[in-house]
C-alpha cells in the first residue's frame, strides 16, 4: 500500500544494540493526513523505532523520509526542525516550569532564542513572546489544561502529563505527530477525551503514527495499522486485516496449534 | 562613626564584587545545572587579564601595557571568556559531578600556572602597583572607596540587568529546559551543546569581571587569593541566596560574605594569641555549618526559583500564586 506522496517513508531501517537487532529492516509508507496505528507485542521493537525516527538513536541503516526529505542521521533537535515530533512513553516534563512555559519552550524560529538578541532588539523578543504566549494559550485550552497553565508540571497528574505532551508538540505545527502510548495510565474519560483531540487535529490534515497497546483506541481511530513483532514489520493493512492476519495472532498469542 | 562607615564601603565592594560572580555561577548552575566547581580558575583568569593589561610595565614581567581601568575589565571578560570556550568545548559532554571533578582541577591547575610561570604572572609574589582609578581622582581612601563602590555598583547592575534579560526570555527558559531535561529538549528542538556552551562561557566571562574589579580593587594580584576556597565560598553563596534567582544570587553574597568577614573580626577578637593560624578554619566550619542548615531547612534558598520565568508569562491572574515551597 504505497502511496505516491507519503508524509513519512521508511526503507530498510534497522537497529541493533551490540548482538540484538531492535528494529530489523522496517519499511512503510504513511500517507498524508493518516492517524498509523503502530502495534505489537511488548519488547517488538514499537519505541526503539519513535527513537530511531525522532533521532534519539540513529538507525544503523536505513532511510526515513518525511514529507520527501531525508532525516535518518540527523539529531533529536534537527529532525525536530525537518517537522517530526515526538512525545515520550513516560512523559518527560520540566517539572520545575509552569505548564505554560513548558508549552511556549517550543516556539518557531524565535529570535530570543539567540541570547543576544534579547540585549539588541528587545522590541522584538517581546513582541515574538507575547505572540507565542496567545498561541500557547490556545493550545493549552485546547488541551484542556487551562485551569492549572499556572502551576508546575511536576504537580500534575499521568493523565494530564499526556496532554500537556500533546501541547508541547502541537506548539510546532510539526508535519507529523508520533505519541508513544498516549492512552497508557490514562482514566477513560481523559482517554475518550484525547481520543477526541486527536480526531480534531486530524480533521484539520494532521498526520499522525501511533503506538498504542489500546486496540479499542487503536481499532477506532488508526488505519493503516503497522504490527511489529521482534523487530520486524509483519503486517500492514487495515484493521479487519490485521484481526484476521494468522501472524499477528501469532505474535499475540504465541504459537497456535 | 566614619569608621563603620568606611568599614561598611569596603565591605560592599567586596561583597558585590563576589556577586558578579555569584550571578555567573548562577546562570551556569542556577538556570542550566552546569556544575563548575572550578570558579576560582576564572576569577584568576580575569584578575591577571587586568594586571596584564592596566599594570606598570616591569622589565621582568611580560604585560603591564598601562590601559585604561575600562579595557582592563573588558579584556578581563574576554580572557576569561576565551579560556571558558577552549574549557566549555573540552568538558561541554561531561555531566554533573563528572564536570565538577573537570572543572575543579582546571581550576587547581590555573592557580598552580600563575604560582609558577613567573614570566607572566609573577609567580608567588604576584603582580603589584595595580592602578586604582580612583586614585588619580580624588583625595582621600573614604572617598576612593567611595567612588570605586559607585563602580562595582555600576557594574553589578548591568550584570544583573542584562542577566534578568536574558533569563527572563526565550533563551533563559530554554536553558531551564535543558537543566530539567536534556532529552525532552532536544526533541522539543533546543541544541543543548551549543546553549550549555553559552550559558557556561557567559557565566564565566562574569567571573573574569569579577576577578578584574577585585584586582583594580586592592591593587594587586596574588596566586594565593584564588584557592579552592573562593569556589566554596561562592558556591555557599549561591546556594544561600537561593540558585536561580539573581536577586538570591546578590543577597546570598552579601549574607555570606557579612558571615564570613564579622566571624573574622569576631574570632581575632576572642581567640588566644597563639591559636589565630587556625582561626582560618574556623571560619571556613562556620561558612560549612551555614551552608548545611539552609540545605536542610530552605533547600530552595532565602529566595528561591520563581515558577515563571518569563515576563511575558507571568500576567495571568491564574498565574498569581505564591513561589513554590
Amino acid at each position: 500500500m504505497s502511496a505516491a506522496d507519503p508524509m513519512l517513508r521508511l526503507d530498510g531501517v534497522t537497529k541493533r544494540f551490540g548482538g540484538f537487532t531492535a528494529v530489523d529492516g522496517v519499511g512503510f509508507d504513511l500517507p498524508r493526513g493518516a492517524i498509523g496505528g503502530l502495534i505489537g507485542p511488548n519488547g517488538a521493537g514499537k519505541t526503539t523505532l519513535f527513537n530511531a525516527l525522532a533521532g534519539l538513536v540513529p538507525p544503523d541503516s536505513g532511510r526515513v523520509e518525511l514529507d520527501g526529505a531525508p532525516i535518518h542521521g540527523l539529531t533529536p533537535n534537527r529532525v525536530f526542525a525537518a517537522g517530526l515530533a515526538r512525545t515520550f512513553q513516560i512523559p518527560r516534563p520540566f517539572p520545575e516550569m509552569s505548564v505554560l512555559e513548558n508549552t511556549m519552550i517550543v516556539g518557531a524560529n524565535q529570535a530570543g532564542e539567540r541570547f543576544w538578541m534579547n540585549w539588541v532588539a528587545p522590541g522584538r523578543v517581546s513582541t515574538e513572546e507575547r505572540a507565542l504566549r496567545a498561541k500557547a494559550e490556545e493550545v493549552i485550552e485546547f488541551c484542556g489544561l487551562t485551569r492549572v497553565r499556572g502551576d508546575a508540571a511536576g504537580t500534575l497528574s499521568g493523565g494530564q502529563l499526556k496532554l500537556l505532551e500533546l501541547a508541547r508538540v502541537m506548539m510546532a505545527d510539526p508535519k507529523i505527530i508520533l505519541l508513544d502510548e498516549p492512552a497508557a495510565g490514562v482514566n477513560p474519560t481523559l482517554m475518550a477525551s484525547l481520543v477526541d483531540k486527536i480526531k480534531a487535529l486530524n480533521a484539520r490534515g494532521q498526520t499522525f503514527l501511533i503506538i498504542e497497546h489500546n486496540m479499542d483506541v487503536v481499532m477506532s481511530i488508526c488505519d493503516p495499522i503497522f504490527v511489529m513483532a521482534q523487530g520486524r514489520l509483519i503486517y500492514q493493512g487495515d484493521a479487519a486485516g490485521a484481526r484476521a492476519e494468522p501472524a499477528v495472532l501469532d505474535a499475540y498469542l504465541g504459537d497456535l496449534p | 562613626m566614619i569608621g563603620v562607615l568606611s568599614y561598611l564601603i569596603f565591605f560592599l565592594i567586596l561583597a558585590l564584587t563576589l556577586g558578579v560572580a555569584v550571578l555567573g555561577l548562577n546562570l551556569q548552575w542556577g538556570f542550566t545545572g552546569l556544575f563548575n566547581a572550578g570558579v576560582a580558575g576564572f576569577l584568576a583568569v580575569g584578575g591577571y587579564a587586568m594586571a596584564m593589561l592596566t599594570g606598570p610595565s616591569r622589565a621582568a614581567v611580560f604585560g603591564g601595557f598601562e590601559l585604561p581601568f575600562v579595557v582592563g575589565l573588558l579584556g578581563a571578560m574576554i580572557a576569561s571568556g576565551l579560556a571558558a570556550i577552549v574549557i566549555g568545548l573540552l568538558t561541554i559532554r561531561l555531566r554533573h559531578e563528572y564536570l565538577a571533578v573537570a572543572t575543579f582541577g582546571i581550576a587547581v591547575t590555573i592557580q598552580l600556572v600563575c604560582v609558577n610561570w613567573e614570566p607572566v604572572t609573577g609567580g608567588t609574589l604576584g603582580l603589584i602597583g595595580i592602578p586604582n582609578p580612583t586614585k588619580a581622582m580624588v583625595e582621600g581612601s573614604l572617598a576612593q572607596n567611595a567612588i570605586y563602590l559607585a563602580i562595582v555598583l555600576i557594574v553589578t547592575a548591568i550584570a544583573y540587568t542584562g542577566l534578568q534579560r536574558l533569563v527572563q526570555g526565550p533563551w533563559g527558559r530554554t536553558l531551564k529546559a535543558i537543566r530539567e531535561d536534556e532529552t525532552a529538549a532536544a526533541s522539543l528542538g533546543k541544541n543543548p551543546v551549543r546553549i550549555r556552551l553559552e550559558a557556561f562561557v557567559l557565566g564565566c566571562m562574569l567571573m573574569g569581571l569579577s576577578g578584574a574589579l577585585y584586582v583594580g580593587f586592592i591593587g594587586y594580584v596574588s596566586p594565593f587569593d584564588f584557592l579552592p576556597i573562593v569556589t566554596f565560598q561562592i558556591w555557599t553563596m549561591l546556594i544561600v541566596g537561593g540558585s536561580a534567582n539573581n536577586r538570591g544570587a546578590l543577597l546570598g553574597a552579601l549574607i555570606v560574605w557579612g558571615v564570613w568577614t564579622m566571624s573574622g573580626f569576631f574570632i581575632a577578637r576572642v581567640v588566644p594569641p597563639e591559636w589565630q593560624a587556625q582561626s582560618g578554619a574556623i571560619q571556613a566550619v562556620l561558612i560549612g555549618l551555614i551552608l548545611v542548615i539552609v540545605l536542610l531547612f530552605r533547600p530552595r534558598g532565602l529566595i528561591g526559583e520563581e515558577i515563571h520565568v518569563s515576563r511575558h508569562a507571568r500576567s495571568a491572574p491564574a498565574d498569581a500564586r505564591p513561589e513554590a515551597p
